[in-house]
């Protein structure tokens, strides 16, 4: 025990020495989950509507109109005909073009109902997918707003539905990508300076020195684990108050359960980090290895696009990464206030990744080689 | 009590085709000073690694301060110390804190520590630089440093891999004062080294071609047998056999 007191005290004048590593640790994080969140939105605001309108009467005008203040929609264009309005999408100036046909008015009054053709630029997804949908409530809604006043003995009929959406009830997406981006930030400190800083001490020449002291494997390894177990430990509660200062997000659940969770997470990451540094010998070569996984782990962790949306491989890949599970138990507690029983597979799932990362890891560090 | 520090028989490794120590025997006696010689490539640092619980032999025996190289490395690590080519102190600790450091995981006390700093600050003459980072010191010191932290806990066997390398002719002198300081009281130094020089200030020499030790005796027999004036003469007579290129 006395040895690892020695091999801690160097450990942390170390760190706290190294001008180059404490922003890293400490003040990228901070940035980072003050942009990040604002970056990444999916919202769908500001899209360029190229109009068509053969019928210039006064319910197309009132339909534009509609559209206009949604808020959604900025019209860009007023063409005469189709071509003219595909040229807007191909320059790009345009994302959907909508043509109201030249009797629009008249079908409304004599049938409740008149066709309008919609194209959306779909090369961006999510912009074409969402604003079509948009577009259609807005005609939905137009349509109805009609009939009451044209045909009121055949209005309300239909199905209303109403949707209520439960522990994000404004759909803001920041409260969503948050907690998730958290998790990332410290998984990039505990994944990435765990394990470059143990392969520094190979391309120095230090650990050399080191193997040749009676130091034992796990004396050494907890020395490189616990400063950053406990870097983990700060940097989280760094990103919750950020969370709760910038975003308003004060978690729901229990902070001893999150925090218990994270401990346990940290220990696996730090495994992961200690496992590519054993098999790495230069910083360059751990660092690409640590990226590589890294990489794969975040993309495929939920954190972006939904576990539950992906094919079966992608399912396989997300369920072998530590993040996935952390991911999934921090929106739990944090957004709706999960208690034990509901995490604690994950938990378990967590505990086993533990075991596995630092038990290969030691048995492929060796003092003799 | 085993009456000799090293004793090795046989001893090879091999890295793939590439046989880097090819069998060596030989015998360190207690208290020596045994200089371990030969050209770049020859295999020293192979050699010294596998005695230094760092590397395991492919074949043969040996035995460090009564261990086994193959089952007990632990128990070799306990007693022994160990300076590599590589600068292995920490740059970024003091003189101070680096003392610190490699006594503690040595198991020395707080009281020993204090003490053992203290004397060998004065010894290096290194009061005025204690605190200083040991990246910031001239070569030659942290070289001085490196030797005097590898025996802090006054093991019974050191091993110096081309410890003067790059070090000027006064430091070096001063360097072999220290060893000779550390031989008076009792440890068994094993050292390799590329000036011949130093070779003289050895008891006894082995010189290793091509992964083979080639000679081995005390200098004035070397060069009675060699019938050369000098060490450089002996060391030429044999390297010149060689068949690895130097790298």
């Amino acid at each position: 025990m006395r040895t690892l007191r020695f091999l801690l005290e160097k450990e942390f004048k170390q760190i706290f020495r190294d001008k180059g590593l404490l922003p890293v640790i400490f003040i990228m994080p901070v940035i980072q989950l003050l942009i990040m969140p604002l970056a990444a939105n999916f919202d769908v605001k500001n899209i360029n509507l190229a109009v068509i309108d053969h019928d210039h009467s006064g319910y197309s005008q009132q339909l534009l109109a509609k559209i206009g203040s949604s808020g959604y929609f900025r019209i860009t264009a007023n063409t005469a005909s189709f071509p003219e309005a595909m040229k807007q999408i191909e320059s790009e100036e345009a994302d959907i073009i909508i043509e109201i046909p030249a009797n629009f008015e008249e079908q409304l009054i004599k049938e409740g109902a008149g066709p309008v053709y919609l194209a959306a630029d779909a090369i961006n997804g999510t912009k074409a997918g969402l604003g079509s949908s948009y577009l259609n409530t807005i005609l939905a809604d137009f349509n109805s707003e009609i009939r009451m006043k044209l045909l009121p003995q055949q209005a309300n009929t239909g199905i209303d539905i109403r949707s209520s959406d439960w522990f994000n009830p404004y759909l803001n997406y920041r409260i969503y990508m948050v907690p998730g981006i958290l998790v990332i930030l410290v998984t990039m400190v505990c994944g990435f300076v765990a394990a470059l800083n143990i392969v520094r001490e190979k391309e120095v020449g230090t650990i050399e020195q080191i193997n040749v002291t009676p130091v034992k494997k796990w004396e050494f390894i907890m020395g490189k684990m616990i400063p950053f177990w406990i870097i983990g430990m700060i940097d989280f509660t760094i990103g919750l108050l950020i969370a709760r200062l910038v975003y308003g997000i004060i978690p729901v659940g229990n902070l001893f359960l999150l925090y218990g969770f994270l401990s346990v997470y940290l220990v696996a990451m730090l495994g992961f980090g200690l496992l590519i540094s054993t098999y790495s010998d230069t910083q360059l070569q751990a660092m690409f290895v640590a990226f590589f996984f890294i990489i794969i782990f975040i993309l495929m962790s939920g954190l972006f696009i939904s576990v539950d949306n992906m094919p079966v491989w992608g399912k396989v890949i997300a369920r072998l990464s530590p993040v996935t599970y952390f991911i999934d138990v921090m929106r739990m507690i944090v957004l709706k206030g999960s208690g034990f029983n509901d995490i604690k597979i994950p938990l378990l799932i967590e505990i086993v990744f533990a075991i596995i990362l630092n038990g290969w890891a030691i048995l492929n560090y060796r003092k003799t080689a | 009590m085993n009456e000799k520090a090293i004793t090795c028989k046989g001893l090879t490794k091999r890295f793939g085709d590439f046989v880097a120590v090819d069998n060596i025997s030989f015998e360190v006696n207690t208290g020596e000073i045994f200089g371990f010689l030969g050209a770049n490539g020859a295999g020293k640092t192979t050699a010294m690694r596998m005695l230094c619980g760092l590397s395991y032999p492919t074949s043969g025996e040996a035995a460090v301060a009564g261990y086994d190289v193959f089952t007990k490395q632990e128990s070799i690590k306990k007693n022994i110390g160990y300076m590599s080519q590589k600068f292995s102190l920490y740059e970024n600790l003091t003189v101070k804190e680096n003392i610190r450091f490699y006594g503690g995981i040595y198991g020395l006390t707080n009281g020993e520590l204090k003490e053992k700093g203290e004397g060998l600050i004065n010894k290096l003459g290194l009061q005025g630089e204690s605190k200083k980072m040991v990246g910031e010191l001239p070569l030659g010191w942290k070289q001085k440093l490196a030797f005097s932290v590898a025996i802090i806990h006054q093991p019974k066997i050191v091993f110096l891999d081309e410890p003067t390398g790059g070090v000027d002719p006064v430091t070096r002198r001063q360097f072999w004062d220290l060893i000779y300081e550390a031989a008076d009281s009792g440890i068994t130094v094993f050292v390799t080294t590329h000036y011949m020089d130093e070779a003289e200030y050895c008891n006894r020499i082995s010189i290793m071609v091509d992964g083979r030790i080639d000679a081995l005796d005390t200098p004035a027999s070397l060069k009675q047998r060699y019938r050369a004036e000098t060490m450089d003469e002996v060391f030429y007579a044999l390297a010149r056999g060689a068949k690895r290129s130097a790298d």
